[in-house]
């Protein structure tokens, strides 16, 4: 494949030496017996599946518990590139969550030409219930996940926003904790930006969201679909990490004008509810009848001031893929600047010149679903056969409004560690976002995907990738 | 805390006693049947089976024909035994798993660990030649549990449903053992100085982990009314009745302390609790040894079912 070879190492220089990010890991590293590393490499699998960090896969084998990868080699981002992504990525959730405030109200952008209303209206994600309404704070989207990809030594580009419900901070935590248990005097050596306080800023930042019915010390809780979903394991750690509830559909019900958990003494309010159970399903009475996932009636209590809904309802709207290609249009819309990150660039196939240049084209591109995730659906064009190709055409040429397209990028490789030593492969990144009030807050590090197989371009966990620990350094 | 969590910290604590108790009941009922003939031994399985009720569910898939590879594979891993070691193990993790946030890291580990072990050694037909190692392996995951959770839990109402669950399990599993035994036991008891059955004796014994710590206290001698008081009353023995009465109502004083509320169960217990501080093995053998066991694992029950909903475990 053309494009690994183009692929920016972010460990090597094209002359064979090491870049400075690494240049003290690498030393480390050269200076280790590679039987040891072989055997830790042993050790960290069984310490991931005693703790139970396991995630649920769907399809095929359902129920059944996986391992997501780890790999042992740190993604290491300097100071000066964290400073820059970091401004992007503010800038960004700012302009996501004043892009949320103004698609409630009096859609501004769209008055204003710059955005299709067609978008919107014709948007699934877009909640009438919302219109008109400000969540407490003002805030929309409390936690946010931003997908980052590298093509070169000062190029990032934002691939995806996860405005609604992103996941795998757990593994960003996890991933610290194991490196510090397998190789402690690697971090004397090197300094690396902590990210164990993120439960804590994530339980002030929630706190922080309160809704006027709140008390001094708000209740927070974590709602999950069970122990069956996904990411059961993040939604259990979070909750544990921040002393909070961990609460499903089934322990809540409406009690005097307020949400309240059932507990062993009776029912007591919930403030600040952090779901990761999808819109769809939130509430019955005014969603998906058949949730039994929801509470019957929690919106009408949203509305009226009774809980925090993190994120807010509604919030789907911003990190829609064909939303996604006007985010420029939108950074410089809310921002009045000119957006430090760049997107990937994308054609959309509900246009009819970029419709025909995709399908022209689909040999070298990466073509998505406008409302699909986790690598789902999706068509890699280089890596695909005639015949794969042929099908896809069929059910982009049925529904184009359903697509979005993308050249294939060459996504920057770190080496991973294998038996027969480093080998390069390609990476993805997403930083952990929390805004507040207070203001936007942004974990150094984040979750570095990263796909296991040679050459492949998809990092999806639910697609054989696996994760890296990632480190900032600090000045 | 939610009254799923205490559903689920409570049935926990009691798939992982029942676990372990079905294993020491294995363990006894195996050296019975060791030392008898043919016909007595498949007797003795047919007792172990009948002790934890599953007669019909082991019958519906092997028939009256109780031998012993067929009795300890149904209880420690048929797919056709819902309270088979195995499913008590993958019911215990599972509730464990769903109230994550209650336990402490090293019990949910102990837990995980557990099932993770015992899992694989049961995922193919228990040999003869192995079952004692298999047998030791799940108490020996059960002591590993129990020493975390006492050396990491806060005293507060998580432990106090923990254990509240583990001794109904207990007290339950020390009944029902009685509760088959008595037909071999009874006319010892009744008629001082009959001939006596010790093997059996010991048997029962050795299935509540209790033959050292009896003949310690009665230096050897095997007294049939002595062992009855032993497994009924005696305050210092962590498998008899009263001992775990003891422990129930004072868990539940925790509960009553903590929420400064008493319930229904705290009523039942205390009723229970004045019952067997007042009883002696001479007037319980006089009201009928049969009747009193009977009774017991009933109020046992309710007492069970005061606490799911009187701490609201489902609704």
């Amino acid at each position: 494949m053309g494009q690994t070879t183009a692929a920016f190492d972010e460990m090597l220089n094209p002359a064979g030496g090491v870049r400075a990010a690494y240049a003290d890991y690498r030393e480390w590293f050269d200076g280790q017996d590679p039987a040891l590393l072989r055997r830790k490499d042993g050790e960290a699998e069984n310490f991931f599946r005693r703790t139970g960090i396991t995630f649920n896969v769907y399809g095929d084998n359902a129920g059944e518990e996986r391992l997501i990868p780890f790999d042992m080699v740190p993604r290491i981002v300097t100071p000066h590139e964290w400073r820059k992504l970091s401004r992007g990525i503010e800038q960004r959730v700012r302009a996501l969550n004043a892009f949320l405030h103004d698609i409630y109200h009096r859609q501004e952008i769209v008055r204003a030409g710059r955005l299709p209303q067609r978008l919107i209206a014709e948007n699934a994600a877009f909640l009438p219930q919302m219109v008109g309404f400000v969540p407490p704070g003002g805030v929309y989207t409390h936690i946010v996940g931003v997908d980052l990809v590298r093509t070169g030594p000062d190029e990032f580009m934002v691939l995806e926003d996860n405005a609604r419900t992103p996941s795998g901070v757990s593994y960003m935590l996890e991933n610290r904790e194991t490196m510090m248990a397998m190789f402690p005097e690697l971090f004397t050596r090197v300094k690396v930006a902590p990210v164990q306080d993120y439960p804590r800023r994530l339980a002030r930042s929630l706190a922080a969201c309160a809704p006027a019915a709140a008390g001094d010390r708000p209740t927070v809780a974590v709602l999950t679909p069970g122990i069956y979903n996904s990411a059961y394991f993040e939604h259990a750690f979070l909750a544990d990490q921040m002393g909070a509830e961990l609460v499903e559909g089934s322990d809540l019900r409406v009690v005097d004008g307020r949400v309240a958990m059932r507990t062993t003494c009776g029912y007591e309010p919930i403030d600040v509810l952090y779901r990761r159970v999808d819109d769809e399903y939130l509430d019955p009475l005014t969603f998906n009848p058949n949730s039994a996932l929801g509470v019957p009636g929690i919106m009408d209590i949203y509305r009226a001031g009774g809980i925090t809904i993190a994120n807010a309802p509604g919030t789907g709207i911003a990190d829609d893929k064909a939303i996604y290609s006007f985010m420029p249009e939108i950074v410089e819309f809310y921002t009045g600047e000119k957006p430090i990150l760049q997107n990937v660039p994308t054609w959309r196939c509900s246009e009819k010149d970029s419709l025909a240049y995709v399908l022209d084209h689909l040999d070298e591109l990466v073509v998505k679903e406008v409302h699909g995730s986790g690598g789902y659906g999706m068509l890699i064009g280089p890596t695909s056969s005639k015949r794969e190709i042929a099908d896809f055409a069929m059910k982009l040429r049925a529904k184009p409004g359903n697509y979005i397209a993308q050249p294939t990028l060459a996504l920057s490789t770190v080496p991973i560690f294998t038996k027969a030593g480093l080998a390069p492969r390609h990476v993805d990144l997403r930083p952990f976002v929390l805004v507040s009030p207070k203001g936007v807050e942004i974990t150094p590090g984040g979750l570095t995907r990263v796909a296991l197989k040679k050459g492949s371009l998809v990092v999806n966990s639910s697609q054989g990738g696996g994760t890296k620990d990632t480190w900032v350094l600090e000045d | 805390m939610l009254g799923r969590t205490a559903n689920g910290v409570f049935w926990m604590a009691r798939y992982l006693e029942r676990a372990e108790n079905t294993a020491r009941l294995l363990d006894a009922g195996s050296r019975m049947a060791l030392t008898r003939d043919v016909m007595t031994a498949e007797a003795e399985w047919r007792s172990v089976i009948s002790t934890v009720g599953q007669a019909a569910g082991f019958e519906a898939v092997h028939g009256p024909a109780y031998t012993g590879d067929k009795v300890w594979n149904f209880l420690l891993r048929d797919k056709a035994n819902p309270g088979s070691v195995l499913a008590m193990l993958e019911g215990a993790r599972t509730n464990a798993r769903s109230v994550r946030t209650a336990l402490t890291r090293e019990v949910w580990e102990a837990v995980n660990e557990s099932w993770m072990l015992l899992s694989e050694w049961l995922s193919r037909p228990v040999k003869e030649a192995m079952l004692g190692q298999v047998l030791a392996a799940i108490r020996r995951q059960m002591t590993l549990v129990r020493g975390a959770m006492d050396g990491t839990m806060l005293r507060n109402e998580i432990h106090n449903f923990t254990r509240i669950g583990t001794f109904i399990e207990r007290a339950d599993n020390t009944a029902r053992i009685l509760d088959v035994k008595y037909y071999v036991l009874l006319p010892s008891i009744a008629w001082v100085g009959s001939s006596l059955d010790n093997v059996q004796w010991e048997s029962v014994l050795r299935s509540v982990a209790g033959d050292r710590a009896y003949r310690w206290l009665n230096a050897g001698a095997m007294d049939p009314r002595g062992i009855a008081q032993f497994l009924i009353l005696d305050q210092r023995f962590p498998r008899s009745l009263h001992f775990c009465i003891d422990k129930i109502r004072s868990n539940l004083r925790g509960l009553a302390h903590e929420y400064g509320l008493e319930t229904g169960a705290h009523e039942l217990l205390r009723g229970l609790g004045t019952q067997f501080h007042d009883a002696t093995i001479e007037s319980i053998v006089e009201h009928g040894l049969h009747e009193f066991i009977t009774e017991f694992i009933a109020c046992n029950q309710q007492v069970a079912q005061a606490i799911e909903r009187d701490y609201r475990f489902y609704v």
